[in-house]
């Protein structure tokens, strides 16, 4: 097989349903490299390990793609809070197989306006019994973005009492913004716990007034209810100053934004 | 120090409020009472600004600290920074904002808007949990995120700590009473005496408007002045016997 076909069949495109929403012109331009590798990671046995990142816009760049394979051995633990702010296209995926009693934690944020598609992605593979995942995404959107989370759980027919959930929510501050959600459950074990939801919407009007009514501006409004919305994704984040951190972190590029 | 004139207002695009005059002195209390769907919390909105309720005519001025203000004007938090303050019949769930938070920023806004300096989280704490036991209402409450999960006699005695801290000028109050039980009643009643009956030399005075479908708080809040608002306008005023008449007679015979 000569090399350019081999890159032909692996470059991804908006046909692989993990792909559907990115961005079709990148897809087709970037290095196949940076479509296809895994950075790879192991947590030992009963060990817990936290992930951080936060992912800025680069107008220099057409698109980011940050692709983390992580086995969590058993009794292990790997939790995982991302801020994806960036843009064009920006993509955080991670790939988790979990052993026997180990556990999976997702935090994760979409913040974005202008015409910027972020996604997070995820594939949780269940590989053994009684392991558990949580998975908390939510997305803030305005101007033209999008803001997408496709999470795949796959639990095999061996892994009984396994618990796998799910949350994503969205809220679009402008008529232009959008949000995706594709919760895919493979289960094969019938002794399992599994759930999912996903909600899109607006701001809370009401609150807005109320807030108002006593006296908050409506930009101030806005971060109280985006900050108290977006928290969610932080709860697992069991250091108080950390999961402060990342909530400014995230309102920070709310800053100035004119909505 | 509230004068409203010939006021009418629609929401989605029905007429709600159609020509409603009412002037309020500094001091006084003013109780509106009126059929279900009389406009009563149109009225409140509309003097707070919601969005969605659009004033079509007639006009509304306030007496603020810096002196007569076109109300209608403003954005909804410059009237709260004026000095108005809105009880609401359906207090609003805020989940993830705790109520120190929500206040804190609140009052701040507010001092901030006058030209004054904000107050510190010791000095904000110290005054949230003054006004939390005036309202005999757990200071745990308020570390609690807005309203959700208060009964609703619980958001009633929060709405009025939120008006102790926020200490405005002028207050209407929309079925404040509601939800209330027996002895909740009467230390409502008396917050409201104590926050907003007090006499203050240096500012334009206070006021309020009780809006209630029931003597009860009157016991407590002794009004002024009781009106009748049907069919979006003030059709009868009177004195506070007339509340006692409407409790006995009820508003077909009364106001008709
Ligand atoms: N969004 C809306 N769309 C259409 N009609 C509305 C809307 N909001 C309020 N109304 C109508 O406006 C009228 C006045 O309502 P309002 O809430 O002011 O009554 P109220 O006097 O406060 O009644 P209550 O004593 O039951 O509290 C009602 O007929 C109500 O159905
Ligand atoms: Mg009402």
């Amino acid at each position: 097989m000569s090399e350019a076909l081999a890159i032909t069949a692996t470059r991804p495109s908006t046909r692989d349903e993990e792909w559907r929403y990115a961005d079709a012109d990148y897809l087709a331009s970037a290095d196949p490299a940076r479509l296809t590798q895994w950075l790879e990671h192991a947590v030992a046995p009963g060990e817990t390990e936290r992930g951080f990142a936060v992912i800025e816009a680069d107008s220099k760049s057409a698109g980011f793609v940050d692709r983390l394979r992580v086995h969590v051995g058993k009794g292990g633990r790997y939790e995982h809070f991302v801020i994806n702010a960036g843009g064009p296209y920006a993509r955080c995926e991670l790939d988790v197989t979990l052993e026997e009693g180990a556990h999976f934690e997702l935090g994760g944020v979409t913040l974005g306006g202008g015409e910027v598609r972020q996604e997070i992605v995820t594939r949780v593979i269940h590989a053994a019994p009684q392991c558990t995942s949580n998975q908390v995404v939510r997305a803030v959107q305005w101007g033209r973005s999008t803001g997408n989370f496709l999470g795949r759980v796959e639990i095999p027919k061996d892994s009984q009492k396994v618990e796998a959930a799910q949350n994503f929510r969205a809220i679009l501050l402008e008529a232009g913004a959008s949000a995706n959600a594709k919760p895919e459950l493979e289960i094969f074990a019938d002794d399992v716990k599994a759930a999912h939801g996903a909600a899109i919407g607006a701001l809370d009007e009401q609150a807005g007034f109320y807030m108002a009514s006593r006296g908050i501006a409506p930009e101030a409004a806005r971060k109280l209810l985006v900050r108290a919305f977006i928290a969610d994704a932080f709860v697992a984040i069991s250091d108080d100053e950390l999961r402060e951190d990342m909530l400014d972190q995230a309102l920070h590029f709310l800053e100035g934004v004119e909505l | 120090m509230l004068q409203i004139d010939n006021l009418t207002a629609e929401v989605a695009g029905k007429p709600i409020l159609k020509g409603l005059s009412l002037a309020v002195n500094a001091g006084e209390v003013h109780a509106i009472m009126g059929p279900n769907g009389a406009g009563k919390s149109t009225l409140s909105y509309v003097l707070g600004g919601r969005p969605g309720y659009e004033v079509t005519g007639g006009s509304v001025t306030l007496d603020g600290p810096e002196g007569q203000i076109d109300l209608l004007a403003l954005e909804p938090h410059e009237r709260a920074a004026a000095g108005l303050f809105l009880g609401f019949q359906h207090p609003v769930e805020i989940p993830g904002v705790s109520f120190v938070q929500f206040l804190r920023e609140a009052a701040n806004a507010q001092r901030r808007s006058r030209g004054e300096e904000p107050l510190s989280g010791g000095a904000f704490l110290k005054l949230a949990k003054e006004k939390a036991a005036l309202l005999k209402l757990d200071m745990d409450m308020l570390k609690r995120p807005v309203n959700v999960g208060f009964s609703g006699g619980e958001k009633k005695r929060a709405e009025m700590v939120q008006m102790g801290i926020l200490d405005p000028g002028f207050a209407v109050l929309d079925e404040t009473d509601s939800g209330l039980d027996i002895d909740a009643l009467r230390v409502v009643g008396d917050a409201i005496n104590t926050i907003m009956r007090q006499k203050d030399e240096n500012g334009p005075g206070k006021a309020v408007l009780l809006i209630t479908h029931y003597q009860r708080l009157l016991d407590y809040v002794k009004p002024d002045f009781v009106h009748v608002l049907a069919g979006g306008r003030i059709v009868k005023t009177g004195g506070p016997e007339l509340a006692l008449n409407l409790e006995k007679e009820g508003y077909e015979a009364v106001a008709a």
